[in-house]
């Protein structure tokens, strides 16, 4: 059920977590300003580090496998889906036909 | 309370706790949702500036990377707390916790006054429909910062008073949920509203 | 913002001002009846401070019936005024008032707290629990119900009634068309219950998941339970776009922002987009806990077991996923484009599938069974054509280029009432009929109950099928009237009839739970129906703590295996311990009084008095953080006292 982290000395895993967030927030940083990449492909570059730091830290800080592991990570994945329909699909909807101006 | 479960870390050892936690994750779910709603109308309403000051014109990069390393730090420094607790050490709790909420109350610190100056600056939420769905998607942000704030002060009194139980350490847990739920919100803001609109 | 005394107490309107005396006169007397019978100790102590699932799930259901009242009330009032042309007895102003009033009152709070009623009471009585998951929160979800219901109510008398529809669409939402306050109303009272609702969809997600007895797999659950697990996962994640949906109604009409206001950049079709993102799961959150006790209901009183197990639970997960995807089919006609139109309509008409799956299930399950026509089976006997009538004109409907013609006609007004009133409302009739004897220990009365169900029903037939043909030439839906020569008349006029024998029949439901309660025999099993499901195994009205040890069990429809094979039907005094039970708690109603007073403040845009009143919801918080009382336990001789009473008898 839980991993149970007791016998280490050192908190490995949240100091991972951090730099590795760290990193990604840089390198999005970097994509972003320091380039001359055309702008579809920042977004998309600087959304994939998003989406991965969000995951790193659901299971590097939040434990989201510990406890009801299963259901929680359905709950998220479902949540996820549904965040993306709604964000997406708004989006989406209203850029298209007559309604954009 | 039945089923009381010792070879679990603290916060899971009774029932009922297994069951708050579990409750809070579907609230996180929840949660997701209704910032993608305020993503949603950000995403549609954006380019519309009504003649009003643009993304490029008010924001700063220094800022934000300050809330944001302020946010992901206490992020970290929440951990941290957690660590401590499943080791029995409340006095490390206590410590990395209050070390955490000092680093949140600096983010909005930041943050309020990054709004004051966009208001001085002629950029208030009645300006443009851009300008409202950005403070009401920050501003929401925010306020579930500050609250968690004032609730973590709550559970270090209760920590102090009760002292280390499973009850006290499922609390403690569920609130660093919280907290780092909101730092994941913040990646996508930092990406999406800030980040995707600054000149470079 | 500037509000005049004549704002707050409207006089000059003799509906308005009979309604004002009305209420005042009827709260006058339950405070004087309640002093009078000295009830106010047992009030408080057994009800408004109660914990208990199953005396919240009966508070749900009484303010349900009595909504229902109003919004019939509202309904009967819109078919009297187009009852022929020009008829003159509400202007436009007023029916758009009653027509908005109706649809809120009937979706929001008339159908929704009549389910998660039913599902309070049943639900952990049929998976085998003691309680809900968070009993406190519960309660909390009912009161903040309520306290959105009673600030809703109260526009009609102070302040004004909502009027941009129960969708309330922009522009006309906005404060330049409508400055009044009563679209505040709409937006604040809505949230309140709002925040109700999801709370009641993270509770019972919990409960029906980890709190199943030992035994029942996911796959061994009663229909409604599996039913009512889908729901509350879709309230979970529908519920949150209503709540930002209405937060940017809030700040547009009282801080002037411009999220759906034309000028600053606004657009009003986000606000649509937005609340049929929401409202599109929202009419399956309705549907699908009709589907579950029709299920029971049609299994019972065909004595067999429900067809199609597997397929009904992959049609209604089918539905939950689809039912996120449809939304725009509300909407084809604003300029979303080909491509989306397109889009949305194959997504829609997918959703019909699973539905029609279950239709068949249905069938299947009375073929070759022994049908007792009790009025709960009547309910669902007759859900079935009527309900499929809704559901085909919705495939009609959901072909974009045809709705170009049906849209806002009163062809898709007959179609939502086809679906919403055979499925949704029939089923809680059923519901009622059905679990009236486990709630209260005696039954409704089956001859009564059978004019309720013929009245009703043909009532709404001779409402209802009027308005497709109505549609079809061309007849508009919120419109206050028609003229001669449209040739619309006699069909109005059909279907205003309609509504007179459609009231009739509830006056018959109303007139049968005060007969039943005065004279119906208390001496009834606990088992009246022969069921086959785990709330069936305790006493009526149920004990407090629901089972004294609670059950094992072996197979789909627990109860109906534990009686043919005789097994876990005697209860071994020797295993009984102590039960736990939460105590009962002043929170929930005082966030009610709490969250009223700051909505009612925010509606009339008194803002820093609503700032000061709000604090007063974090010291609730804060009471509630502190709180570590841990229940109270019932004692082994109470226990015992109480099975023998009722096992007794068996």
């Amino acid at each position: 059920m839980a991993k149970n982290h007791e016998n280490e000395k050192f908190p490995i895993g949240h100091i991972a977590g951090f730099i590795v967030s760290l990193l990604l927030t840089f390198a999005a940083v970097g994509a972003k300003l320091y380039t001359d990449l055309p702008m579809i492909t920042v977004m998309w570059i600087i959304g994939a580090l998003a989406v991965i730091q969000a995951i790193l830290q659901l299971f590097m800080f939040m434990h989201l496998t510990e406890g009801e592991g299963q259901v929680q990570t359905i709950n998220i994945i479902y949540a996820f889906f549904c965040a993306i329909v709604v964000a997406g699909g708004t989006i989406w909807v209203m850029t298209s036909g007559h309604v954009h101006y | 309370m039945a089923k009381v479960d010792k070879s679990l870390p603290l916060e899971y050892q009774t029932e009922q706790s297994r069951l708050n936690i579990l409750g809070f994750w579907i609230f996180l779910g929840a949660e997701v949702v209704l910032f993608a709603t305020l993503f949603a109308a950000y995403g549609s309403l954006k380019d519309n500036f009504a003649g009003g000051p643009t993304p490029a014109e008010l924001f700063k990069l220094k800022d934000v990377m300050i809330e944001t390393l302020l946010l992901l730090t206490s992020s970290f420094t929440c951990g941290i707390a957690i660590w401590y607790m499943r080791r029995q050490n409340l006095k490390g709790l206590l410590t990395w916790l209050i070390i955490t909420l000092a680093l949140g109350a600096g983010f909005v610190f930041v943050e309020v006054n990054e709004f004051i100056h966009y208001v001085h600056e002629g950029a208030t939420m009645q300006t443009s429909a851009f300008l409202s769905s950005f403070f009401v998607l920050l501003g929401t942000h925010g306020l579930h910062v500050s609250i968690g704030i004032g609730w973590a002060i709550l559970i270090i009194i209760q920590l102090m008073k009760h002292g280390l139980t499973p009850t006290t350490a499922r609390k403690t847990f569920i609130i660093s949920l919280y907290w780092h739920f909101l730092d994941v919100v913040w990646i996508f803001i930092f990406t999406f509203v800030y980040l995707a609109r600054m000149g470079g | 913002m500037h509000i005049k005394w004549e704002d707050i107490v409207i006089t000059g309107d003799p509906l308005i001002l009979s309604a004002q005396i009305g209420i005042t006169l009827t709260m006058l007397a339950i405070v004087v009846g309640v002093t009078y019978f000295k009830k106010w100790q047992y009030l408080w102590d057994e009800w408004i401070t109660t914990v208990d699932h199953k005396k919240i799930g009966i508070m749900y259901i009484i303010v349900a019936v009595l909504m229902f009242f109003r919004g019939g009330v509202d309904g009967l009032m819109m078919k009297y005024q187009t009852s022929a042309p020009e008829m003159d007895f509400l202007d436009a102003q007023h029916y758009n008032e009653v027509f908005t009033t109706h649809g809120v009152i009937m979706i929001l709070f008339m159908a929704m707290p009549a389910l998660i009623g039913l599902m309070n009471v049943v639900i952990p009585l049929q998976i085998g629990a003691r309680d809900v998951a968070f009993p406190q929160l519960n309660a909390l979800s009912f009161w903040l119900t309520f306290s959105g219901a009673m600030l809703f109510n109260i526009s009609f008398v102070i302040g004004g009634s909502p009027d941009a529809g129960w969708t309330s669409y922009f522009p006309l939402a906005g404060k330049e068309f409508t400055p009044g306050v009563g679209n505040n109303f709409y937006a604040i009272a809505l949230q309140i219950a709002g925040i109700g609702t999801l709370m009641t969809g993270i509770n019972f997600v919990v409960t029906i998941l980890k709190m199943r007895a030992k035994g029942m797999t996911l796959m061994k659950m009663p229909m409604f339970t599996w039913t009512s697990l889908i729901t509350n996962v879709i309230i979970v994640f529908a519920f949150p776009i209503l709540t930002v949906a209405l937060a940017l109604m809030t700040f547009d009409r009282l801080f002037g922002t411009h999220f759906f206001t034309i000028s600053g950049g606004g657009n009003a079709m986000l606000w649509n987009n937005l609340f049929w993102l929401w409202g599109h799961p929202e009419v399956y959150i309705v549907i699908l806990p009709a589907f579950g006790m029709f299920s029971e209901v049609i299994a019972t009183f065909s004595r067999k077991r429900l067809y199609g197990y597997n397929s009904m639970i992959i049609s209604i997960v089918g539905i939950a996923i689809l039912s996120m995807v449809v939304w725009v089919h509300h909407f084809y006609t604003m300029g979303s484009g080909p491509v989306v139109n397109s889009v949305f309509s194959i997504t829609t008409m997918l959703i019909a599938v699973p539905t029609g799956v279950k239709i068949f299930n249905w069938l299947f399950t009375m073929r070759k069974g022994r049908i007792q026509f009790t009025t709960a089976m009547l309910w669902s006997l007759a859900f079935i054509p009527t309900f499929t009538i809704g559901g085909v004109t919705g495939v009609m409907l959901a072909m974009a280029a045809a709705d170009y013609q049906y849209h806002n006609t009163l062809f898709l007004v007959a179609h939502f009432h086809y679906v919403l009133i055979p499925g949704v409302v029939y089923a809680v009739f059923a519901g009622f009929y059905y679990w009236w004897p486990k709630m209260f220990g005696y039954a409704l009365n089956e001859r009564l109950g059978k004019w309720h169900f013929w009245l009703f029903n043909i009532g709404f037939n001779v409402t209802f099928m009027p308005m497709f043909f109505l549609g079809l030439q061309g007849a508009v839906r919120r419109s206050y009237t028609f003229s001669a020569e449209s040739g619309f008349a006699p069909l109005f006029m059909l279907s205003a009839i309609g509504s007179l024998i459609l009231a009739a029949g509830f006056a018959v439901l109303v007139y049968n739970i005060y007969y039943s309660t005065r004279y119906a025999d208390r001496k009834i099993s606990t088992d009246p129906w022969d069921a086959r499901t785990l709330e069936w195994h305790t006493a009526s009205p149920v004990q407090p703590y629901n089972f004294a040890i609670t059950p094992e069990v072996k197979a789909l429809d627990a109860f109906w295996y534990m009686k043919k094979n005789k097994e876990g039907l005697v209860l071994k005094e020797e295993e009984l311990e102590e039960i736990h039970m939460p105590s009962n708690s002043w929170l929930p109603f005082y966030m009610c009084a709490i969250f009223g007073v700051v909505g009612f403040l925010l509606v009339f845009e008194l803002f820093i008095p609503a700032a000061i009143c709000s604090l007063g919801i974090f010291v609730g918080l804060i009471i509630r953080s502190f709180d570590y009382d841990e229940g109270y336990h019932i004692k082994l001789d109470v226990i015992k006292k109480t099975e023998r009473a009722w096992r007794g008898e068996k």
